[in-house]
């Protein structure tokens, strides 16, 4: 009885916490609801027996990318969203309804009968982080070996894009936004 | 046992809560964080469906799904940081760049 | 080897125009000349190598490559040579080298030399096509090519309007023929499964019955393109003016070969005219009409040019009521004699042209004989020659047509050909006399200029001379089973030449009687040019005035170019305006306008949708996102 319970706890945080990352003004305070989604997302995985994917949560997750999303945040100095305006309005509307319309379609959808596959037969008794090592050491090999490429190329990426125009010519002195030829449309 | 449908009504509450981020926010960087969010909630329906049925697959597919996700917004970032540096904003709505 | 004499004209073309620039004007004639002089070296190899063999296989094909294969259509470039195309490609190459020749000496002066060269060689190599072509199609592509060729080298000097025109007349009322060669083509084609001269001349006697209608008009269509490219009525009025090319283009395009492709064209398709006695008739009364109407065009003619032009379409006209008598081997015989002579009349107007620092007038001519001893002498050679004196050239093939045409029954054809050379020896001697004898008319900075040609063109002249007096040799009358020229042909027209047969079936007695009426009635015209314009020197003037009306009519060619101009011309015109004014500007820009103006709407509102912010964007495709799902919920 106590895992449906555990279950209905960390998936009332999440939802609220989620529901504050998007309502949220300040982007600091978005960024650590959406690490206490997270945690709670990692709480979650514990109670369905996905220990090592728990673990992964919280470590890639709250842990790497959102200290970047934070740094980068501390990074550009922002302040409070201004979110007024008839326009923004609009969208949100919009937005919201779009939302609820899509939910109302996914649960419509799930509520048909769908054909699931006959469930396999339970695995060997191993533990569930020796089990997926296993896994990807043998059958997810090659994937496995592509994602280390995939980092690398991410890597060099940011580097690249990140570092700016040092390159010398004039495109390196133009001021901001000149370099597209396009004004800024700032409605704020 | 907790049944799937719980996870999967979770999973699609996420995201859905993550779509209505990106459509009603204006601040690049919490886009992204509704993105995640929606990655997230993908990554639980993949272990609901990898415990119902038995077979740790699905958890593999949560691991490079993550691998991706770490990836991406890294790239992200560094463009969002870039973006910041040309047009002195974060808001989507001031950069209108994907015109034709 | 066969594709080589095309090829090498082709060659100097290519040459001319990669590296001409570099070559100066000596090498740049010299390129072209040599082409030329190879492919004639060439085709005399092969054509003797050709009457090495037995006559009945003296037919040579050379398969350069297949153009076309389309279910049971295919068309090969491939190249024949048989008695009759080697007939040609001498008289081609031999020809066009001498003009060749000529013409470095000719276009000396000229700025565009390189250009006249080029487009000389590649008229060649479209003439070579045209006559060593073994199917239609092929044929239809040289066909086309002399007609480029001529149009490049009337309109040669662009900067002159009436060049200009007389071009794009050349041009236009070929077209009209070469509609009706290619619809024959089709029909051809649609009922005879093949446009291959060997395969559809083998199927044409089991597929088309003799004077049946798909044949008749078949033929006469085929017929319609030979007026055109060979100048007889009624499409015969671009040649005239066609005389504004250089004399050189005159002499080899408009005289010696390419005018001659309709004749040619017939003679090669004899097989498909013998099953249509009707188109027969037609080609021989068109022929006639033609030799006599455009021989008293050339009475009253002025340009030294215009004279040899109504010649020329008057001969022509001879060698057509030859075919159309039957006697194909008689026309191509005058076809190759009228090449020599004819080129020499040309060459020979060009060096008195040249002499006078282009004069062209022939009032304005006289008394040159002791000043260009040369020309005048081989001009001399040739007028004989064209007015059928024995025993030049032109006296044997023309005697042969005459004969022919009264064996064959057509005496009223036969009469008219009479009439042509009363009238041919007059013109002709008309043209001799006013610019070789009598007193000197010339103007004075021509008689100032006054020069003999250079070598270069003095030894072409020289040897279309000697090709003028001997050249019908090859046909003496009256041999017992046909002349040698008949005989090399035979292969050939073998089977079809019912009208030789006729012929020959004429007493030996009316035969004398026949030459002996042709040759007085040449010398009677000869006699009275010089009688009006010699020997009484106000008889020209009073004949003029005693017929004013007939001369007013001859000067101004029946008017049949007004009449063209007032009916064809004009209707076109009117035509192309009206669809101009209203159905082009109207209907069809309406329509592409409108097309365009619905776009612009739409595209107007759909570009709404393109904000540029990645925002709409998300909007959308979360849309999209719904109604897939609710898609995927109704099954």
């Amino acid at each position: 009885m106590i895992a449906p319970a555990l279950f209905a706890v960390f998936a009332a945080i999440a939802v609220v916490s989620a529901l504050s990352v998007i309502l949220q003004r300040n982007p600091v305070t978005s960024a650590l609801f959406l690490v206490v989604t997270f945690c709670s997302l990692a709480g979650i995985y514990l109670v369905l027996h996905a220990e090592f994917i728990g673990m992964v949560q919280v470590i890639v997750y709250a842990g790497a990318i959102m200290v970047l999303f934070l740094f980068v945040i501390m990074y550009l100095n922002l302040g409070r969203d201004i979110e007024t305006g008839l326009q923004i309005a609009l969208r949100r509307g919009v937005g919201w309804l779009m939302g609820f319309a899509l939910l109302a379609a996914g649960v419509a959808l799930f509520r048909h009968p769908w054909a699931a596959g006959p469930p396999a037969p339970p695995g060997p008794p191993v533990g569930n982080t020796q089990a997926i090592g296993l896994l990807l050491y043998s059958r997810y090999l090659f994937p496995f070996e592509v994602t280390s490429m995939l980092l690398l190329v991410a890597m060099v990426g940011v580097v690249v894009i990140a570092r700016g125009r040092r390159a010398p010519g004039p495109a390196a002195d133009l001021p901001p936004g000149a370099a597209t030829g396009a004004e800024p449309r700032g409605d704020a | 046992m907790i049944p799937i449908s719980w996870s999967l009504a979770l999973s699609a509450v996420l995201f859905v809560i993550g779509v209505i981020g990106v459509l009603v926010r204006r601040n690049a960087l919490v886009i992204f964080m509704s993105i995640e969010l929606m990655l997230n909630a993908a990554n639980l329906a993949f272990v609901a469906f990898s415990r119902d049925m038995q077979s740790l697959d699905g958890q593999v597919f949560v691991f490079f799904v993550m691998t991706v996700a770490a990836a991406e917004v890294a790239v992200g970032l560094a463009i969002i940081v870039n973006m910041f540096r040309l047009r002195e904003t974060v808001f989507v709505d001031e950069i209108n760049l994907l015109k034709g | 080897m066969l594709w080589l004499i095309p090829a090498l004209p082709l060659a100097a073309v290519l040459l001319n125009l990669l590296v001409g620039g570099r070559l100066g004007r000596k090498g740049v004639g010299w390129l072209a000349c040599g082409a030329v002089g190879l492919a004639f070296l060439v085709a005399l190899r092969a054509v003797l190598r050709l009457a090495a063999l037995p006559e009945a296989q003296r037919t040579v094909t050379d398969t350069v490559y297949t153009w076309m294969r389309v279910g049971d259509f295919s068309a090969d470039v491939s190249f024949l040579l048989d008695p009759l195309s080697a007939v040609m490609a001498l008289v081609v190459t031999g020809v066009g080298f001498l003009i060749h020749v000529y013409s470095t000496g000719y276009m000396a002066h000229d700025a565009s030399y390189r250009r006249f060269f080029l487009y000389l060689n590649l008229f060649m190599f479209a003439m070579l096509t045209l006559v060593m072509a073994d199917n239609f199609l092929l044929m239809f592509v040289g066909w086309e090519g002399v007609g480029l060729c001529s149009y490049l080298l009337i309109g040669f000097w662009y900067t002159r309007p009436s060049a200009a025109e007389a071009g794009k007349k050349a041009f236009i009322v070929n077209r009209i023929g070469d509609v009706g060669f290619i619809l024959g083509m089709l029909i051809l084609f649609a009922w005879g499964g093949s446009l291959n001269y060997a395969r559809l001349f083998a199927v044409a006697p089991h597929v088309f019955a003799v004077g049946s209608t798909v044949i008749t008009t078949a033929t006469l269509l085929l017929f319609l393109g030979a007026t055109g490219k060979s100048a007889q009525l009624p499409l015969y009025t671009w040649l005239p003016d066609a005389m504004e090319g250089p004399t050189p283009v005159s002499a080899l395009i408009h005289a010696a070969t390419m005018v001659t492709a309709g004749v040619y064209m017939v003679a090669r398709t004899h097989v498909l005219f013998q099953l249509a006695p009707v188109s027969l008739q037609t080609v021989a009364w068109i022929g006639a009409a033609t030799a006599v109407f455009a021989a008293s065009i050339g009475l009253a003619q002025n340009d030294i040019k215009r004279v040899l032009a109504y010649s020329t379409v008057s001969q022509l006209g001879y060698m057509f009521m030859a075919c159309g008598v039957g006697a194909f081997t008689a026309g191509i015989f005058h076809l190759m004699t009228h090449a020599f002579f004819k080129a020499l009349l040309f060459l020979g107007a060009g060096s008195v042209i040249h002499a006078l620092s282009d004069e062209q007038d022939l009032r304005r001519m006289g008394g040159l004989a002791p000043r260009l001893p040369w020309t005048h002498a081989t001009m001399l050679v040739a007028t004989l020659a064209i007015a059928g004196i024995p025993p030049f050239a032109g006296f044997f093939s023309k005697d042969e047509i005459l004969s022919s045409a009264f064996a064959s029954g057509n005496t009223a054809v036969w009469i008219l050909g009479l009439a042509g050379v009363v009238m041919t020896a007059f013109y002709m001697f008309r043209l001799y006399i006013l610019a070789f004898r009598g007193q000197p008319r010339l103007s004075h900075e021509a008689e100032h200029h006054l020069h003999e040609s250079p070598p270069s063109m003095i030894v072409p002249l020289a040897v279309l001379a000697a090709l003028s007096v001997l050249g019908g040799l090859v046909g003496p009358p009256m041999q017992e089973g046909g002349h040698a020229f008949a005989r090399w042909l035979a292969p050939v027209f073998a089977g079809g030449e019912h009208a030789a047969a006729a012929h020959h079936a004429v007493p030996m007695a009316v035969e004398w009687g026949l030459i002996a009426l042709s040759v007085v009635v040449a010398l009677a015209g000869i006699g009275l040019a010089f009688r009006v314009y010699l020997q009484d020197p106000g008889a020209a003037t009073r004949l003029r005035e005693r017929l004013s009306g007939l001369h007013r009519t001859l000067l101004h060619k029946y008017w049949v170019d007004e009449l063209y101009d007032a009916t064809a011309v004009r209707f076109v015109h009117g035509t192309a305006r009206s669809f101009w004014r209203f159905w082009d500007t109207k209907v069809v820009d309406g329509a592409v306008n409108g097309v365009g103006y619905v776009f612009e709407g739409f595209s107007a509102v759909l570009r709404l949708f393109q904000t540029g912010f990645v925002g709409t964007y998300a909007l959308f495709f979360t849309l999209g996102v719904a109604a897939l799902f609710l898609h995927l919920l109704r099954h």
